[in-house]
């Protein structure tokens, strides 16, 4: 056996000089005349952010993990470890990175990190396209009902079941259907999507083309955001090598089935994600909501039946049809089967992609693989769940299993599955103006509750942030909610006031604070914020000092920190750096 | 500066035939001239038979599209959820202090334009902004500093 290096080269690996390592790593394997023996793998992003992560596997030491390597490590790595067979135990990953993977399930993840996803054979070895073989000496209609029976439910945010979607769209009768998976990824905080676009190209194009089978079309479109090229780049390269190996184009693998995918690229418009937008989009026109129905899977792209699916939907159809529907099923809730990827990042220790099973508890994940917060000293306030049309849920609410219908009942939603966690320093109402700026930006005007209502929910909450809030406002900002909830035109508009309304339903008091006592409990609002030091926090640690980035800040070992106003630019390093909000 | 419609030709006869394709050819314009010059939407509208009022509509929705030239470096800072918690905010403040431009201006040197993105993706590393396709996370008031000024010296290309 070859000894295999694989080095993460995803967005993050690169940003971190992963090319670098990777041409070092060549050179050393010149010098010691190991080429022959060694074969590098370029693999996606494994989901953890560790700088250049980089495993080593070979005969006599089995798996080797190494974590932030830098290319100045290289030349040890290949002499100690490759030549002496000896591991370089100062590089090793460490338990923070096994406690990340050791609470985990991953399935859809489970290519990332471990193949090359510009190479197909890598994908073939590690059973690539075996689910389709499968699927093409099967009826479609057998299909579709072992999709039903896995439980499978989208993963896009809204959860419906994927199996009755093809199922609906199969049944319309046309001439030409199609098959869109929704590689939009427009909500801040998540970022799975992209794990799998770069890491596992294949296991998309799969599920696509096992979906045209099953609805009986013969084109598919990939619309991915155009913050996204390497993503693009590698499902362009993956479509290609596919065609080579005629799993895609005229009679795929040689049946009577035929099945093509073109990328569309988006423009940059959250709202396009939405399914009727984005078929606008892919028209060539401004991405604006219709009404629905008629639905896409019975008119959709230039009026044909279509089905879209979300990336990590796609990326899961592989799985069940090879390990089977029960085995799918008895993963997960009674009404949320699988396992269902997160993206965890703000405040914890390890922050990154986790997938676990369907019903694991928001706790278990942010102290298990999440290793809890990262300081030891500021607890967790609130986790934001579901984007702009999810919620902030506090503390008490952490042990709520996560599926479907729990999150709802919180008043959040699942949507994509991003997760924010939020110390003391951060405040509710400044969440909440944050995401109704989000959305206001996003708003594409077709409708009035959405184009205008959310304007002046925004302008209510700037003025409670600034301290110009009154107490009508906060029963304004609760009515004007429902409303909009109630009467807007697309998923945008009706989910849009959810970040204000939990966190009305959870934090009311800090809402209350800023209206009645012109205070920002968290001291994150900066209109409020007086950049004053608290002596009686103070613990003289001199952090604020360090973060001053014009030198505002006077302090010397044992001594209380004072902040210069004069010289002070408000640039808020000092708060972000003080880990007893001693600074108001 | 007058702009050499010979590439805008080019990109035309390449979607002629195909339906839907105005924004994938608009994103080609921009590939080329780093914007979307006037003369061309002129001849797209011509040569397609589009109204230009169509394409403009286009133009002014997304938000990946520019009228107008860029800076030599672009600069795009995050502002989506886990950037905003990490301290999002107050990098992009500093940025267009340090630059003195707002957000979408451009420098007078015509170096540095700055923007806004709602996520890029990467929110692992928050803080994060990206420059001309670089990604930078973890990003500190001095880090920024140290980055601008390495553009600047032109240590960084
Ligand atoms: C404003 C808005 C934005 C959306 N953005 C996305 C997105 O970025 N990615 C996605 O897969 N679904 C998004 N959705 C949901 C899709 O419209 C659609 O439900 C989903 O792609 C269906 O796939 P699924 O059944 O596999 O979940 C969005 C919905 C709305 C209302
Ligand atoms: S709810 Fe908002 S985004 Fe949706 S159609 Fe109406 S204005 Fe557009
Ligand atoms: S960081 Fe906070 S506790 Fe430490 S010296 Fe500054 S103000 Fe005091
Ligand atoms: S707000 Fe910024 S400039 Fe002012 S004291 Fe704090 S770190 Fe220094
Ligand atoms: S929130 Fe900034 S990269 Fe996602």
């Amino acid at each position: 056996m070859k000894t295999k290096i694989l080095i993460c080269m995803g967005t993050s690996g690169l940003s971190a000089g992963a090319e670098k390592v990777e041409s070092i790593f060549k050179s050393e394997l010149k010098r010691h005349k190991l080429t022959d023996k060694c074969e590098i793998v370029r693999t996606g992003d494994r989901g953890l952010f560790r700088d250049v992560l980089v495993d080593i596997i070979t005969p006599e030491l089995g798996r080797v993990t190494y974590e932030y390597i830098k290319p100045s490590d290289v030349p040890e790595l290949v002499e100690k470890h490759l030549v002496s067979g000896e591991p370089v135990k100062k590089l090793l990953a460490g338990k923070d990175y096994e406690q990340f993977f050791a609470g985990q399930m991953r399935i859809v993840l489970s290519n990332c990190g471990e193949i090359d996803p510009e190479n197909i054979d890598d994908y073939l070895s590690h059973g690539g396209y075996s689910a389709l073989k499968k699927v093409l000496g099967m009826a479609p209609e057998k299909v579709i009902e072992e999709i039903k029976k896995s439980g499978l439910r989208g993963r896009g945010g809204a959860g419906f079941p994927t199996g009755r979607k093809w199922e609906l769209c199969r049944a319309v009768k046309s001439n030409e259907k199609y098959v869109i998976c929704n590689a939009d990824e427009g909500d801040p905080g998540a970022f799975m999507d992209r794990s799998v676009l770069e890491g596992d190209p294949h296991s998309v194009i799969e599920g696509m083309i096992i979906a045209g089978y099953a609805i009986g079309a013969s084109h598919g479109y990939v619309y991915c955001r155009a913050e996204y090229p390497l993503a693009v780049q590698r499902i362009n390269k993956a479509i290609s090598q596919a065609k080579e190996k005629s799993l895609l184009g005229k009679s795929v693998l040689g049946s009577t089935f035929s099945f093509d995918i073109r990328i569309k690229e988006g423009a940059g418009a959250f709202v396009c994600g939405e399914e009727t937008a984005l078929i606008a989009s892919i028209e060539g026109n401004r991405g604006m909501p219709r009404p629905r129905p008629p639905f896409p899977v019975e008119k959709g792209l230039w009026d044909k039946p279509t089905v879209i699916n979300n990336v990590e939907t796609l990326a899961a159809i592989r799985h069940l049809v090879t390990k089977g529907a029960g085995w799918f099923a008895a993963i997960g809730t009674e009404k949320s089967k699988g396992t269902k990827v997160f993206a965890l990042a703000g405040k914890v220790k390890n922050t990154g992609l986790v997938e676990v099973p369907m019903g694991t508890t928001i706790r278990e994940l942010i102290f298990g693989p999440g290793g809890g917060m990262v300081s030891k000293r500021l607890g967790l306030k609130a986790v934001q769940i579901g984007g702009p049309s999810g919620g902030c849920l506090p503390e008490s609410l952490l042990d709520t299993p996560i599926d479907y219908e729990s999150i709802t009942q919180t008043g959040a939603i699942m949507g994509s599955g991003g997760m924010i966690v939020m110390d003391e320093r951060a405040c509710m109402v400044d969440m909440a103006k944050f995401f109704i700026n989000f959305t206001v930006a996003e708003s594409c005007g077709k409708c009035v509750p959405c184009r205008v209502g959310l304007k002046r929910m925004l302008e209510v909450i700037d003025a409670i942030t600034e301290g110009k809030g009154r107490e009508e406002h906060i029963k304004f900002l609760q009515e004007m909610s429902g409303t909009i909830k109630s009467t807007a035109l697309c998923g945008l508009g009706n989910t849009a006031p959810n970040p204000v309304l939990t966190t009305l339903k959870y934090f009311r008091d800090e809402y209350e604070a800023h209206v009645k006592d012109r205070i920002c409990p968290s001291h994150a609002c900066s209109e409020l914020l007086k950049y004053e030091v608290i002596e009686s926090k103070c613990v003289k640690c001199g952090q604020c000092y360090k973060a001053c980035p014009v030198d505002a800040i006077r302090w010397r070992k044992k001594e209380y920190a004072v902040i210069d106003k004069d010289k002070c630019i408000k640039c808020k390093a000092c708060f972000n750096a003080c880990e007893f909000m001693a600074i108001q | 500066m007058k702009v050499d419609l010979a590439e805008t030709k080019k990109i035309i006869e390449r979607y002629r035939s195909e339906k839907g394709a105005l924004i994938p050819l608009l994103q080609d314009i921009q590939a080329v001239y780093g914007y979307v010059p006037a003369e061309s939407i002129e001849l797209i509208s011509k040569e397609l038979s589009i109204y230009p009022v169509k394409i403009y509509g286009i133009l002014t929705f997304y938000t990946q599209f520019y009228l107008a030239p860029r800076g030599k470096h672009t600069i795009k800072a995050c502002q989506g959820t886990a950037c905003h918690v990490m301290g999002g905010k107050a990098i992009l403040d500093h940025l267009s202090d340090k630059l003195g431009i707002d957000v979408d201006g451009i420098t007078p040197d015509n170096m540095f334009s700055l923007e806004r993105v709602a996520c890029l993706g990467c929110c692992g590393m928050a803080p994060v902004i990206v420059i001309d396709g670089d990604f930078h996370g973890r990003c500190t008031i001095q880090k920024i500093d140290e980055l601008l000024d390495n553009y600047r010296s032109g240590k960084a290309k």
